[in-house]
Formats: C-alpha cells, sequence, structure tokens
C-alpha cells in the first residue's frame, strides 16, 4: 500500500518550495511571504486561512513559524477519528454518498475488504442503478474482494434496492452493509431528496439504520468541497468523511474547510486504485507529511 | 453554475458605486476584493494575481479615471479580460478527416466515458455517423459503460477482445470505422494520473496507432488549483487540441474553467452540463463571461451611480 508520505510527496513539494527561506528564522522576507501564501493557495486551503497564516507569519519571525503554522493546521483538523470496526455496532449500515465520479463505488469495495479484514461480515448494496453499468462496476469489485453484493436493475428505484438489501443482510446474517449510491450533484434538488428515501428506506428495514452516513470527496477538487458537503449534509446527516485520490492530486487543503465548516470526521483517505489503498485519516501525518523535510532534499 | 464568483463580483462592482469618483486607492481595494473572488472560486493564483494587474493597469488609464461612468467602464474592462481568459474566439473540433478521431483523456472520474457518449449523441443528432472506442481495459465495467451508451445512442461501439491490448482495439476501432465509411470515431481511455508514466506511455501508443485530430482532456470543473497543472502535464506528456469541461452544472465556482486556457493555451471546445446525453453545449469564450459578469445587471447597477 502506498504510505502517506509517498501519496502526498507532491503536496509537500508544493508547499514546502517557499518555506526554506521563512523557517530558517529570522524576519521573513517580503518574497518569502508572498511565496508562503502562493504554495498555501495551491495546495487548495481555503484563500482566509491561507491568509490568516500569512499574517500571522508576517507579524512574528521566522522562529518557531513552522511549528505554529503546523499546530494550527492540526488544530483545524481536528482529533483523528478512527473507524472501530471491532466495537461499532453489529448490524451496521453505512450509507456512501457523494459528488459525481468522486470514489464511492471504489471505497466502498475498499471498505468492504477492511470490514472483512476486522472480522465482521460484509454486504455489498449496488444502488447507483442510474449510471451506464453502475451496479456491474460494483459486482466486479465485489467478486475482487470476495464479498457478496445485492444488486438493482437499471433504472429501478435506489431505495427499493436498499431496503431489499438491508433484508438481505438481515437474513444471511451480515453484519456490516455498505450502500453505494449513484453520484449526484449538491445543486440538484430532486436527486438529493432521493438520498433522504434511500437513507428512510434502510431506516424502515432496520430500526437505527443507517449507523454511518459517509461523504466521499476528491481530494482534487477546490473551494466547492464545502457547498458539496453542505448540501449533503442537509440531505442526509453525514457522520464522516473519506478523501480519495490523495495519491495523485498536489493538494488536499480543501479538507480544512470541509472539517472547519461542517465539523464531521476524516476516517479515511483513498491512496490509489487498488482495494488495499485505503489509510485511516491520520491528521497529524496529514499536516506534517506537507511540511516534512524531503529526503531528496527536494 | 459560477454564481457564488459571479455574485462576489457583482458585489465589487456595486461597492465601486459608492465611491463617486476613481481614484486609485479605491481601484485598488476593489481589485483586492476581486482577487480574493477569484481565488474562492478556485481560479489558479497565478491567474488571479495576473488578472487582477491587468484590470489594474487598464483601470488607471486617464479614460476611465476620467469617465462620467468609472464603475461602467471598469465592468467593461474587466469583462474584456475575462473573455479572452476563456480564449477569445469559439474553437471548434477538427473534423476533416474520415473517418475523424477523437481521442478523450483525464483524471480518474473527470467524465470521459459519459462525454464519449454525450459527443456521439451531439454528432448523431446532426447525421454524422459515430464509432465508440472502449479503450479502457483496466477499471470494473468501463468497457460495459461505453456500450451502454453506445446502445442507447445506436452508435457501433469496438470493445476489447481476449488478449487485446488498448492500441489493438484503438486501432481495430479505426479500421472498421474506415470500412463502414463512419464520420467519426471517438476513443474513450482509462483514468489516470498525469505522473503515471506507463499511462501516458499508452496514451502515446493509441495516438501512434490511429493518429486522432484530437486529442481532448476532459477536466472536472471542479476540481481546484491543480486543473491547471493537470492540464499542462498532459499537454506536455501528449499534446492536447482543446479541452471539455464537465459537470459544470454542479459547480458552483469553476475556477478551473477561467486557468486552463491561459496557462495552457488549449481552447475549450465543450462544456459538460448534466448527467444526460444532451447536456454537451459548444464553448463561447464572450457568452461565458457575460454570464459570471450579469453584464445586464451589473452595467444598469453602475449606471445608477
Ligand atoms: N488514484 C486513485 N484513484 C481512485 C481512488 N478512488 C477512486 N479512484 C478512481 O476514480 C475513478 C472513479 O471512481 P468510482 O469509484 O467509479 O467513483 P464513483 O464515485 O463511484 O463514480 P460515480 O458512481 O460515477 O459517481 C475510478 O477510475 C477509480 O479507479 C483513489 O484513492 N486513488
Ligand atoms: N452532473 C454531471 N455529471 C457528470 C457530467 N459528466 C459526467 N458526469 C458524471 O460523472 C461521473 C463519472 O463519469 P464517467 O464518465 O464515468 O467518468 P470517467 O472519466 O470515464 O471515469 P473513469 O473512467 O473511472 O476515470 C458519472 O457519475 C457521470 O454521470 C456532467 O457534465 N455533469
Ligand atoms: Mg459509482
Ligand atoms: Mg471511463
Amino acid at each position: 500500500m502506498a504510505s502517506w508520505r509517498e501519496a502526498l510527496r507532491k503536496t509537500r513539494r508544493t508547499v514546502r518550495r517557499g518555506l526554506g527561506t521563512l523557517f530558517g528564522g529570522g524576519r521573513p522576507s517580503e518574497e518569502a511571504v508572498e511565496e508562503l501564501e502562493e504554495n498555501l493557495l495551491a495546495a487548495d486551503l481555503p484563500a482566509r486561512l491561507a491568509m490568516e497564516l500569512v499574517e500571522t507569519a508576517e507579524a512574528s519571525g521566522g522562529d518557531g513559524l513552522r511549528e505554529g503554522i503546523e499546530r494550527r493546521l492540526i488544530e483545524e483538523l481536528g482529533p483523528a477519528a478512527p473507524v472501530s470496526w471491532a466495537e461499532a455496532p453489529r448490524p451496521m449500515t453505512v450509507l456512501l454518498v457523494g459528488a459525481n465520479g468522486s470514489g464511492k463505488t471504489t471505497t466502498a469495495a475498499k471498505l468492504a475488504r477492511r470490514a472483512a479484514g476486522n472480522g465482521r461480515k460484509p454486504l455489498l448494496c449496488a444502488a447507483d442503478t442510474f449510471r451506464a453499468a453502475g451496479t456491474e462496476q460494483l459486482a466486479l469489485w465485489a467478486e475482487r474482494v470476495g464479498c457478496d453484493v445485492v444488486r438493482g436493475q437499471r433504472g429501478s428505484d435506489a431505495a427499493a434496492v436498499a431496503y431489499d438489501a438491508q433484508q438481505a443482510a438481515l437474513a444471511r446474517g451480515a453484519d456490516t452493509l455498505l450502500v453505494d449510491t449513484a453520484g449526484r450533484m449538491h445543486t440538484r434538488e430532486p436527486l438529493m431528496r432521493e438520498l433522504g428515501k434511500i437513507s428512510r428506506a434502510l431506516e424502515k428495514g432496520r430500526e437505527h439504520a443507517p449507523e454511518e452516513t459517509w461523504i466521499v470527496l476528491d481530494a482534487s477538487i477546490g473551494q466547492n468541497a464545502v457547498a458539496q458537503a453542505k448540501f449533503f449534509h442537509q440531505a442526509v446527516p453525514l457522520t464522516g468523511a473519506i478523501l480519495t485520490k490523495l495519491d495523485g492530486s498536489a493538494k488536499g487543503g480543501a479538507v480544512f474547510a470541509v472539517r472547519r465548516e461542517l465539523g464531521i470526521p476524516l476516517l479515511y483517505a483513498g491512496l490509489g486504485e487498488g482495494e488495499e489503498d485505503l489509510a485511516p485519516f491520520d491528521p497529524e501525518s496529514f499536516v506534517r507529511s506537507i511540511f516534512e523535510e524531503d529526503d531528496e532534499g527536494v | 453554475m459560477l454564481e457564488s464568483l459571479s455574485s462576489s463580483l457583482q458585489n465589487v462592482f456595486r461597492s465601486l458605486r459608492g465611491y463617486g469618483k476613481l481614484n486609485e486607492k479605491n481601484v485598488k481595494d476593489a481589485l483586492r476584493e476581486v482577487r480574493m473572488a477569484l481565488l474562492e472560486a478556485d481560479v489558479h493564483f497565478r491567474v488571479a494575481k495576473d488578472f487582477t494587474k491587468q484590470v489594474r493597469d487598464r483601470c488607471l488609464g486617464q479614460d476611465v479615471l476620467e469617465s462620467v461612468t468609472p464603475g461602467q467602464q471598469i465592468v467593461k474592462r474587466v469583462h474584456e479580460e475575462m473573455t479572452e481568459l476563456f480564449g477569445g474566439a469559439h474553437t471548434d473540433f477538427n473534423l476533416e478527416d474520415r473517418p475523424a478521431g477523437v481521442m478523450l483523456l483525464g483524471l480518474h472520474g473527470s467524465g470521459k466515458t459519459t462525454t464519449a457518449g454525450k459527443l456521439a449523441h451531439y454528432w448523431m443528432s446532426s447525421g454524422k455517423s459515430v464509432v465508440l472506442a472502449a479503450c479502457d481495459i483496466r477499471r470494473p465495467a468501463a468497457v460495459e459503460q461505453l456500450s451502454t451508451l453506445a446502445k442507447q445512442e445506436g452508435a457501433a461501439c469496438v470493445a476489447p477482445r481476449e488478449g487485446d491490448t488498448v492500441p489493438d482495439v484503438a486501432a481495430r476501432a479505426r479500421r472498421e470505422a474506415s470500412e463502414q465509411q463512419a464520420d467519426i470515431v471517438i476513443y474513450d481511455t482509462g483514468g489516470r494520473f498525469q505522473i503515471d508514466e506507463d499511462l501516458v506511455h499508452e496514451l502515446e501508443e493509441i495516438r501512434e496507432a490511429v493518429q486522432p485530430a484530437d486529442t481532448v482532456l476532459v477536466l472536472d470543473a471542479a476540481i481546484g488549483q491543480e486543473s491547471v497543472e493537470v492540464a499542462r502535464r498532459f499537454h506536455e506528456a501528449v499534446g492536447l487540441t482543446g479541452l471539455i469541461l464537465t459537470k459544470l452544472d454542479g459547480d458552483a465556482r469553476g475556477g478551473a474553467a477561467l486557468s486552463v486556457h491561459s496557462m495552457t493555451g488549449c481552447p475549450i471546445l465543450m462544456t459538460g452540463t448534466g448527467e444526460r446525453p444532451e447536456d454537451l453545449e459548444p464553448f463561447y469564450p464572450e457568452r461565458m463571461a457575460s454570464r459570471i459578469l450579469g453584464m445586464g445587471d451589473v452595467v444598469s447597477l453602475v449606471e445608477k451611480a
């Protein structure tokens, strides 16, 4: 599995470029400050937060600056919130939601694998009945990770498929139901309402379900991440977020805004296309790896 | 789409109304806000900086400062500058060859396969015949996805056979298109990160095998500061002839649209505005700039000043 360090190497390069001068101690030059600002912006940090950090940098000297900025960013992300598969309720239903192409289907498969690896019995539900081959994609993944799947017909009612899957989970003694839904734009009201319907169908099948509703966010999206997450949160109260594609993106800074505005924990990071490429989100490593000195001296 | 940028900019222009006569300082203040609005809309930081500088230089000319409607002059300058950023004039695909080749490439989940279906729909409704080539043999069900879309549109679809490499599929699609005297072949490729050399190499192989006249990057409009870097790297690696921006329907910001042309020189050909086959529109720079600036509204606002 790709490591945090490796996956985020690009991010670290982008941000760190200007910091050598700044972190060296002494009063930062105007150019160094400007470079810091550009680099923070380039990492998709929210503009206001970036400006705030820059002002701090200008006001203070170089001494302890790096630690200060790191501390500040770690604080922004809140404490690590690992999913405890062992202690999570049984049965448990996890509803996965998110924008088009963010990585829901792939993440559903990765989560099934993790759940199974932690002694649970997962069942996948392919409730993306909208996109061409949406359910086939999850079915192929299910085969790959060795997990059962309940799938709907293209064009059928997603809520009904979710309901059936929940019944199937109860009947088969599966303790972890992972529901993959169709991607949708947060601005499309009817589609957002459909999510509420899916969630209620799950609850109708079993009280308290879904226990978890996780939003899957693509790390390469910019400031739109917040608007996206907010609308999803209104449609179905979110209990966590997963950040995908951190392996290829130079950024990831949008999580700061999501975390600040919604207060939901960041659970996992997607670090590749393979079934194992999912790591618990670790705020400290995330921030540290942004500022860490590179072995190659970059 | 782009509403948030649009409304921030309109706020700035509205505030200019309060200034009466413009001077260097209030222009500067207004432009600082413009820069923040652009950054919050994910416009690349370098583009945001250059853009505000250009506008400032244009605005500090005597003709603007001494104009009786200085606010309106500024809006006009911003509009001109923004049209330039979007590429100036509309650019179309190069469909002279028969069959003409259009290769689609881009990051994971950007909308390539859906766009391939949309392009088939677009061209077929103007009477052209289209062949779709399924050149993604890695992602689960990628081929099924494209062939479902092809069936829906009544387009031919060439899928990989046992043992086929990606260039094999592409070459066969081209051959079959020639035999059928089809007008256009669209090659749907697998999602990839620009830094992955193997995959870039695969794109080069496809291109060598079929020599498409157009090599088009499909880019999700919600992408952040990295949009420019992505476009630049793909352009360097395979030589792009244009871009298609997807998901403009849901994206309230779309700074990528404002950044990629000026940083790569590649024209934006079309925009995707939904998930259905008909949700694809040719791109017109001037119209887009007018839309963002809400030209009618802004001009009337400023006139009241
Ligand atoms: N490199 C990388 N690729 C990923 C990651 N997660 C998903 N992908 C890729 O992103 C693309 C989209 O992933 P999907 O799982 O189909 O996304 P989705 O959200 O289900 O998409 P829709 O159902 O169409 O909305 C695929 O090509 C995946 O292989 C990740 O963490 N890293
Ligand atoms: N709302 C909206 N959704 C879109 C648009 N274009 C594509 N999509 C959706 O985005 C998701 C990903 O689209 P795909 O066509 O599978 O993307 P891809 O680039 O082929 O993905 P990979 O092959 O996995 O890399 C799907 O859910 C599409 O329905 C658009 O313009 N607007
Ligand atoms: Mg999916
Ligand atoms: Mg595809």
